[in-house]
């Protein structure tokens, strides 16, 4: 029976080709341009770790006072050496880690070739479990590589690709910044968008992975140069060499601590209040102790790492499809109440009101399911413009996939067939007799 | 013309009544909001940057090699003597960072040493006796920099410096009365003064996101060489007719100079019409997405007006008919038609201005954009009530032809 009202749908669409393509495109443009939008939306609202999002807290600790907190009450967004490095020492996560940005030079294996330079972290041995950092070869550092200062490191495999065609590398050296570091190991592929952990250095869609991870105490030994956010928005304060900087109060190491429990994050909260009281009447601080604790997922809402364009295009869109709804609607409306004479035919030749329902709604799943299909089209093609309208580097993020497709048919037809209920009711209503008499 | 029977007409068709007029109420709403967000995107691109662009270009530079701070020095004076030597540049500086960059340094400046809150906000450029000259900035009042009071700086060591040159509208900031020459202020984060020795003219900060609008034209010019380890700048300015020639040479000659550098994206050199293409980008994009998405919706509006309407006009052929017959001249008819679509377009104009309304208020409580002001809410409903017009014209003509025969047929 499905067949046979398909092939009524499909016939009586085309009795009236323009009715029938003016709602098909309408169909067709709404949901690409929802589509589109959406397919950027989701890359940049994502959950980057939705396994773990809720054990891993960012860190901070007020460490210049209220008066010149910005916004107002809220700490700094990262933490200074200090309080970095005690909150490594006290140790009191069970994983803890602290990074920040660095961008080295690496002098390429064939001497005649020019250095080339290689973005990553100075960070610690628990980085790589607790962002679940996948190996290809060896394995990260250990905590006593920490403790040793050791000059190793981790490098991505596009980086080992480049230097070492991609052969297991671990054992050999690299040398970053002038200085030698042993390899230990190689990651995959790793990349999680938004960057989450270093949303402090605006990093959340920086386009190419990190490529080099060293150890952390290592890279300040040898002052290796810090390429991400330094923010000495504090009191005023001499300094006049980067031995003095490293001491003063300036935020620029992002701290994260795993918490496996609502429990641990309690304690670890409790010890971060203690820590900056501990300050207090060290005479460090001067102000009650000011802390926070954020999770993946509210310190990418605070750190408000969803791009306003993109939520205002998906809106918009949205907007867009919503009208397109209505319009059809209307159009149904008039494509069907123009065949009432028919309806009450059918309806008299002992047709129920269910069929006549099942026969309409088949037929608007038609005009949803071509429009579904002309949007896919819209939609592919959209994709290829995606860099024009978004910043390359949120829209490289965007792709299209089978759940895209699939979603893009599964809501044409669904929208147009909800938006068919009332264009049908309508239909079902007509009164066999008066359309007989009338005739 | 009476309204009265339109209404009653109305009356008996009131889903597609409803339909259109909230098709346009929506239509309204999405666009006058996308108008006012075009706009506003529009105005940030079109803002100057006061840097003459053209025949202008940027290579950025990192240092492989583990020089120390003084050899650092040595090799950016070095490096801007090679460019200079070349018969296709006309003028070269060494920058932290430039207009339209996006990062950079900016600092609070403050009045007095004490002062806890800042006064504002403002880039600090590491430039030198060359910046005012590459860039094309005029120097509107005081000196400019010698090549005696360059120093050399890293990025985190916050030296203090002695004279600064400020861009015109941070000193009609600070110094509201216009004599800002020659005064002090205090722009580091230690508590040592600056004196103005120079004003320059309009100069826009490095900063591009919408949160530093208020910020934008604040720029102090520091004579300072950055020898730390991020990026360093060469801004050069290309004789004219010649842009193409120096950015080809350009790279060469620092590279004989010294190979153990590095040039940012690898091709090193980028005209300045990239850089400003670049940092507009995003607000490019908004308004071609707002631009296609308005004029797509407008398109399907009027779409749906003809389809109703000729639906509408098909359905009541008998009773157009009976008019004509009984004396309705084809004007009537197709004034009845126009008036009723004007009638649904005014209702759907005017819930559509309160939903554009709230939907601003929303923004303006969610994002921190301005209120929409009065005129966008009048263009956009101008436009709809033009195209509501427009739309319905052919179907009412075609009514308007019904010949009074009809009245006699069945239907």
């Amino acid at each position: 029976m499905f067949a046979y009202y398909l092939q009524l749908g499909l016939r009586s669409l085309k009795r009236n080709p323009v009715l029938t393509a003016l709602m098909v495109m309408a169909i067709a443009f709404g949901v690409a341009a929802s589509m589109i939008t959406w397919s950027v939306f989701r890359v940049v609202s994502g959950n980057p770790i939705p396994w773990k999002s809720s054990q891993l807290y960012n860190v901070q600790v007020d460490d210049r006072g209220p008066q010149y907190d910005d916004p107002p009450n809220e700490p700094p967004e990262a933490l200074n050496y200090t309080d970095a490095v005690a909150l490594m020492q006290a140790h009191k996560a069970p994983h803890q880690t602290l990074l920040y940005d660095i961008g080295p030079s690496v002098l390429p294996q064939n001497p005649n070739d020019l250095p080339i330079t290689a973005y990553g972290y100075a960070t610690s041995a628990d980085f790589f479990t607790m962002f679940d950092v996948p190996f290809q070869y060896g394995s990260p550092w250990t905590n006593a590589d920490d403790d040793a200062h050791a000059s190793v490191a981790v490098i991505s495999n596009e980086l080992n690709k480049r230097l070492f065609g991609g052969a297991n590398s671990v054992g050999r050296d690299v040398t970053l910044a002038m200085h030698t570091y042993r390899i230990v190991g190689v990651t995959n592929h790793w990349d999680p968008k938004p960057r989450y952990y270093d949303a402090y250095d605006g990093m959340e869609f920086y386009p190419d992975p990190p490529q080099v991870f060293i150890v952390f105490n290592r890279a300040i030994d040898l002052r290796v140069g810090m390429t991400g956010r330094n923010n000495c928005g504090g009191p005023p304060m001499h300094f006049s060499s980067d031995e003095e900087w490293l001491h003063r109060e300036c935020a620029w190491i992002p701290f994260w601590a795993a918490l496996p429990t609502q429990a641990d994050a309690q304690q670890y909260k409790t010890f971060l209040v203690a820590y900056a009281a501990e300050q207090q009447r060290a005479g460090r601080f001067h102000w009650a102790p000011n802390v926070r604790l954020r999770n993946v997922t509210e310190w990418m809402a605070y750190k408000k790492v969803v791009p306003s364009e993109s939520r205002i295009s998906l809106f918009v869109s949205i907007g867009f499809f919503i009208i397109c709804l209505v319009n059809t609607i209307g159009l149904l409306l008039a494509k069907f109440m123009r065949r009432s004479s028919e309806i009450g035919v059918r309806r008299a030749l002992g047709a129920t009101r269910r069929e006549v329902y099942a026969q309409f709604l088949m037929e608007a799943a038609a005009v949803g399911l071509a429009g579904g299909v002309l949007g896919l089209l819209l939609t592919v093609a959209g994709m290829q413009g995606v860099g024009l309208l978004f910043e390359p580097d949120v829209a490289r993020l965007a792709h299209i996939d089978v759940s895209l497709l699939v979603t893009t048919l599964v809501v044409a037809v669904l929208t147009t067939v909800v938006a068919a209920f009332y264009p049908t009711w309508r239909a079902a209503q007509v009164q066999p007799a008066w359309q007989l008499k009338s005739n | 013309m009476q309204i009265k029977p339109i209404l009653a007409a109305m009356r008996r068709h009131k889903a597609g009544t409803i339909l259109i007029g909230f098709q346009i109420a929506l239509t309204l709403a999405i666009v006058c909001n996308a108008l006012f967000i075009i706009h506003g995107r529009m105005a940030r691109v079109s803002r100057p940057s006061g840097v003459n662009e053209t025949n202008l270009f940027v290579i950025s530079n990192v240092w492989a090699g583990n020089l120390s701070d003084h050899e650092t020095a040595v090799q950016i004076q070095a490096d801007l003597d090679a460019l200079l030597q070349l018969g296709s540049v006309e003028d070269a500086t060494a920058l932290n960072s430039f207009p339209l960059h996006g990062s950079g340094w900016d600092n609070i400046i403050r009045m007095k040493p004490d002062q806890i809150h800042m006064t504002t906000d403002s880039s600090i450029y590491l430039s030198d006796d060359h910046t005012l000259n590459t860039l094309g900035v005029k120097l509107i009042a005081g000196r400019n920099f010698t090549a005696n009071e360059v120093q050399a700086l890293s990025i985190q060591t916050m030296a203090s410096w002695p004279v600064i040159i400020v861009s015109k509208d941070l000193a009609t900031l600070l110094f509201p009365k216009g004599d800002a020459l020659g005064k002090q202020i205090y722009a580091t984060n230690n508590n040592t003064p600056s004196t103005i020795i120079g004003i320059s003219d309009t100069l826009q900060s490095h900063m591009m996101d919408s949160d530093d609008n208020a910020f934008a034209y604040n720029a102090v010019l520091v004579p300072m060489r950055e020898v730390g380890s991020g990026y360093i700048h060469y801004l050069i300015r290309a004789r004219p007719g010649q842009l193409a020639a120096a950015m080809r040479e350009a790279p060469k000659a620092l590279i004989a100079q010294n190979r153990m550098r590095i040039f940012y994206a690898n091709d090193g050199e980028v005209t300045f019409a990239k850089v400003r293409a670049k940092a507009y980008e995003r607000d490019y994009g908004m308004a071609v997405l707002l631009v296609i998405v308005s004029a797509v919706l407008l398109a399907i509006t009027a779409a749906g007006i003809v389809g109703l309407t000729s639906f509408w006009v098909g359905q009541r052929r008998r009773q157009i008919g009976v008019r004509r017959a009984l004396g309705a001249t084809q004007g009537d008819i197709l004034s009845y038609f126009m008036t009723e679509n004007l009638l649904i377009a005014v209702g759907g104009i005017v819930v559509g201005t309160l939903l554009a309304i709230g939907i601003n208020l929303w923004m303006v409580t969610h994002y921190g954009v301005a209120y929409l002001s009065g005129s966008y809410l009048l263009v956009a409903a101008i436009a709809l009530l033009l195209l509501g017009q427009g739309a319905v014209f052919a179907p009412a003509l075609r009514a308007s032809r019904v010949s009074p025969i009809e009245a006699t047929r069945t239907a």
